[in-house]
């Protein structure tokens, strides 16, 4: 489904940045923005499962199940109502609930300062690391060159 | 048939205690760390990963230490583990074409948009032992970086669809059928067959896959394209009513391209092959890639040539190795009554053939 909302939009993004983010680095850079965490009830335990990973039948065809990856999820709830999600690759209870509390405060009207403060270092660093490797894969691109053929010499 | 028998408990105590030294080795030498194993033996990680059928580098890790390094051993770890967890649902078909690749090559177009980037691979290595490596705490010199271009590779296949050279693959169900929820059953459609070659044992793969080439059934393959790169993992969230990207995976993808089909009414045009594993795994994803397009024989009109490979019962049934070493290795377990019964009548029709000998010689 294509989403047009913005706030959606930017939601999206947010959680994604959030999911993908190391689990250490994204509970550091939060310790870093909030000395303790804020007062929050736990509407979903953090909670260790799996999604099942599809592909498709020659990239487009019939999508098959290629096998799981373990994800970790968690819901809070703030004093002020504000209701977060949190869901991260592996399987990291503290970056769940630090993705969601994360989440929740963005919907509480922190967005610009988390924007700053965790949001554009993930982004970038993950920019970098793809870079990294982005760089050092087209250094091993192949330039051909024709040799020249003897009898047109 | 088995049977209860008492006594071995402290005996089986004191193996296990035994094992856990003999997994740690001399304690003289330094403990290996699930990092290490995870950074330094990746491709172990990847095929436990791809065997085991769950995405999980630490776990694999983890696995492959306690296994003491066999590898059959760690999966079965793995798929042991998967089942204490709930799944949260399926993600949405991976996009592939969106991969950023490590490495990406065609043996069919030579100058494909892109072009042909070989990646960290082990192609044209001598294949000769580096003492060097036997040397520790020589950290390689940093590989060399050229700006890389934006934007995503096009599938080399995507080529040839264009001018409808090839065939196109049709869409299936939005849910596929699971073996890890449902009994194998056969006929197994292709994204079944898919899911069973994925997670199976690399070496049965690559035998099937080679028993193909050399004359078992003959699927002809060009590999149209080999990648390995990261992809993003997406899922509908229900309570937020919209998807979000939960992760990324490393793929290693293959897609070959087999001999012309065509019929009084369709004209000929290239099939395929696909492979898309768990990991850097090319052995595996180019092994997959060829023996799904020997599967295919029937959908594409081909003759059934009595071939291994073109037997999805025999490749499906045999493809896995966790299945495969539970039902070997049973037979090392206590047997004695079956044995003792087995015995008894060989000493019965021994007893009687030497009798009917002793008449007839007195006769």
């Amino acid at each position: 489904m294509s989403v047009t909302d913005p706030a959606i939009i930017a939601r999206q993004a947010r959680l994604s940045t959030l999911a993908k983010a190391p689990a250490a680095r994204l509970c550091a850079l939060f310790a870093a923005y909030a000395s303790e965490q804020p007062t929050h009830a736990l509407l979903r335990a953090p909670e260790i499962g799996t999604v099942m990973l599809r592909g498709r039948a020659g990239a487009t065809g019939a999508p098959f199940n290629l096998g799981e990856m373990t994800v970790t999820r968690c819901a809070v709830r703030l004093a002020s109502g504000a209701v977060g999600h949190g869901h991260v690759q592996g399987r990291d209870a503290d970056a769940a609930r630090t993705a969601a509390l994360i989440d929740a405060l963005c919907e509480d009207g922190q967005v610009a300062a988390i924007e700053a403060a965790i949001l554009a270092p993930l982004r970038a660093e993950a920019a970098a690391h793809k870079q990294a490797r982005a760089t050092r894969a087209a250094a091993t691109k192949v330039a051909f060159f024709t040799m020249v053929r003897g009898d047109n010499a | 048939m088995y049977v209860a028998v008492k006594g071995g408990e402290r005996a089986i105590d004191n193996a296990h205690a035994w094992l856990a030294e003999e997994r740690r080795g001399d304690t003289g030498v330094a403990e290996l760390s699930i990092a290490q194993i995870r950074e330094q033996l990746a491709l172990s990680v990847a095929r436990v990963m791809a065997e085991g059928s769950l995405y999980d580098p630490d776990l694999a890790a983890l696995a492959i230490k306690q296994a003491r390094g066999d590898l059959i051993e760690a999966v079965f770890l793995i798929r042991a583990y998967r089942t204490t967890l709930p799944r949260f649902g399926a993600s949405n078909p991976i996009e592939t074409a969106a991969m950023v690749c490590d490495r990406r090559i065609s043996a069919t177009f030579k100058d494909l948009p892109g072009g042909q980037i070989l990646g960290p691979t082990f192609d044209y290595t001598h294949r000769l032992l580096d003492f060097a490596l036997a040397a520790e705490g020589l950290d390689p010199a940093p590989a060399p970086q050229v700006a890389a271009p934006d934007g995503a590779l096009p599938h080399v296949t995507d080529f040839l669809a264009r001018e409808d050279l090839i065939q196109p693959e049709a869409d299936g169900p939005a849910t596929p059928r699971d073996l890890t929820r449902e009994p194998l059953d056969f006929p197994a459609d292709r994204p079944l067959r898919l899911q069973a070659l994925t997670r199976g044992d690399e070496g049965f793969v690559l035998s099937m896959a080679y028993s193909t080439q050399r004359g078992y059934g003959r699927t002809h393959p060009f590999v149209g394209e080999l990648r390995i790169g990261t992809v993003a993992v997406e899922m509908e969230i229900p309570e937020l009513g919209f998807a979000i990207e939960l992760g990324e995976v490393v793929l290693t993808e293959c897609e070959t391209v087999n001999q012309f089909m065509g019929s009084k009414t369709e004209p000929p045009q290239f099939t395929r092959g696909y492979g898309l594993v768990f990991g850097q795994s090319e052995r595996k994803a180019i092994s997959m890639a060829l023996v799904d397009r020997s599967l295919r024989w029937e959908e594409l009109g081909e003759d059934n040539v009595g071939a291994p490979a073109q037997d999805q019962e025999f490749v499906l049934y045999h493809a896995d190795n966790v299945q495969a070493t539970g039902f070997l290795e049973h037979i090392k377990l206590p047997h004695y009554v079956d044995f003792q019964s087995e015995l008894e009548l060989i000493r019965r029709l021994r007893a009687e053939a030497l009798g009917d000998q002793a008449r007839e010689a007195a006769e």
